[in-house]
């Protein structure tokens, strides 16, 4: 006999990959099953306003959230179908009064909860309820290594010292942590800390993950964009800290594929291992899905979750390799990325049908490159930051 | 090191429970057992499943290795061999827990 645990999920290039993951044998992802973990992102409302929000530029406002009653419809629906795991996330998803009887709901009905926070809304009492209801981990995200960076790109006073004091109580409540790190060009000097303050809070695991330009990080692109030399560092850094680490720390870490030569395969490939579930209950094919114009995507109001999956047209139209144009349907590496980023293709071709420029194969990948290059050399520093209003531009701090 | 106090040792005489984050569930929809632990969804074959249920606090590992030779009639060096590899794999791992560390 010799028993053996296969690792079901692949080996995660993006983190929202571990998110989601189908069986590996490509028969059956031909097959599109149901993923065996979604996204719930249960409110865009958040105290934060970080200049990179994966939400969409138009946020979905609270009147028009989920109920609670629909939230936990959804989640047997969910469980019944054969998702495996819920990530409750946001907007901040602490921010719903009912997250509590969500948790409790989704783990009576089989499912595994994890908790996407920014943490500044937890209270210690808060988190040992959560936790009583069966939430199973806990992600904070943190904004740089100490309080003077990070409480600015959070836009939130005390956000930091509120985060450590979170992640000391997860321990204390023996929930499992990842601390999650967003990493550009104003805070990537501050890494090897971040690090340290990973291992310092005994989180499990840590994800470096650069920012992905779309939508709010995208209009921040020129605050945002990390320079060549920092990427080299960044990468140096991780690799000699994963080998220091080994069985201390689990690090993933999440290039910025601006820098790479060949594209990420975004969300395991449109519509084959994810889905999530914006606040007013639309099935998207990642978090991003929103800022490509002219899709229309369907609501847990008005269809069931299965037929949205098998059905959608938003699904359906970037699905497997059909839809690719060239370079992309005569490349050897289609089904290897399938094609890249959709919503990258829009942001910076206006065509969610082009090969991600992030692909050293499309026609305008060494002009946004260079754009990408200069920006990164530049002096901006202000941030836009991420609103109900449409953003607000950070003040100058010269002028202060 | 006190540090990762809650990363254990595997020995005979450890009574190992699966970690309160680690989740040991039929699925369904797929006809497989899985594992389910943060961000990632582990399958395991039948002699780990087997094994994995009579990890219940309880019985020590030196018993649940008696109890599978007996079973199968097999080498009990193998046996334990096999069954200690797979528990501190998933120990090493930070998915088992001691039972009286167990938050129940």
């Amino acid at each position: 006999m010799s028993p053996t645990l296969t690792d079901a999920s692949p080996v995660h290039a993006d983190p929202t990959d571990g998110l989601a993951v189908l069986e590996q044998r490509k028969s059956q992802a031909e097959t599109f099953g149901i993923p065996l973990a979604v996204l719930a992102e249960v409110t865009h409302r958040c105290p934060l306003q970080c200049p990179y929000c994966s939400n969409p530029v138009e946020l979905e406002g609270g009147g028009t959230e989920l109920s609670t009653d629909e939230w936990k419809r959804v989640l047997s629906e969910l469980a019944d179908i054969g998702v495996l795991q819920i990530h409750f996330s946001g907007g901040e998803p602490t921010a719903r009064k009912d997250l509590e009887e969500l948790i409790r709901h989704a783990t009576d009905v089989g499912l595994y909860t994890n908790l996407i926070t920014s943490a500044v809304l937890l209270t210690k009492n808060k988190l040992a309820v959560l936790a009583d209801a069966g939430l199973c981990h806990v992600q904070i995200s943190f904004q740089g290594s100490e309080s003077g960076v990070a409480d600015r790109v959070a836009g939130l006073k005390d956000a930091h010292a509120r985060k450590i004091e979170a992640a000391h109580w997860a321990r204390e409540l023996r929930l499992p942590l990842t601390v999650n790190a967003v990493m550009h060009r104003q805070n990537l000097f501050q890494l090897p800390d971040i690090i340290q303050l990973a291992v310092d809070l005994d989180a499990d695991r840590l994800e470096v993950a650069n920012v992905q330009y779309y939508g709010w990080a995208l209009k921040n692109r020129a605050a945002l964009m990390p320079t060549i030399a920092q990427i080299d560092e960044t990468s140096r850094i991780v690799e000699e800290a994963t080998e220091r680490l080994k069985g201390i720390l689990a690090i993933d870490y999440v290039v910025p594929d601006y820098y790479a030569l060949r594209p990420k395969k975004c969300m395991g490939g449109w519509g084959r291992q994810f889905f999530n579930i914006s606040p007013s209950g639309k099935i998207l094919p990642c978090h991003a899905a929103e800022t490509i114009t002219g899709l229309e995507f369907e609501s847990v109001r008005d269809h069931s979750i299965a037929w949205i999956w098998q059905n959608s047209d938003a699904f359906n139209r970037y699905r497997g390799t059909g839809w690719m144009p060239d370079p992309c349907q005569s490349c050897e590496f289609k089904e290897v990325d399938y094609g890249g980023c959709r919503c990258q293709a829009f942001a910076l071709t206006g065509n969610a049908g082009n090969t991600d420029p992030a692909c050293a194969k499309s026609s305008v990948h060494d002009s946004i490159f260079k754009t990408a290059m200069s920006e990164s050399e530049g002096d901006s520093r202000r941030f836009i930051y991420r609103n109900f209003a449409g953003g607000t531009l950070e003040n100058d701090p010269h002028e202060a | 090191m006190a540090l990762r106090s809650r990363r254990i040792d595997i020995t005979e005489q450890s009574r190992p429970v699966l970690a309160r984050h680690a989740k040991l569930k039929f699925d369904k929809a797929r006809q497989v057992w899985v594992i389910l632990v943060p961000e990632r969804v582990l399958a395991p074959d039948e002699i780990a499943v087997e094994i994995l249920q009579l990890c219940d606090g309880v019985r020590t590992v030196d018993q649940i290795i008696d109890g599978l030779a007996a079973k199968y009639t097999a080498d009990r060096g193998e046996i334990g061999t096999d069954v200690i590899a797979m528990l501190k794999d998933l120990a090493d791992k930070g998915f088992l827990a001691e039972a009286q560390d167990r938050k129940s």
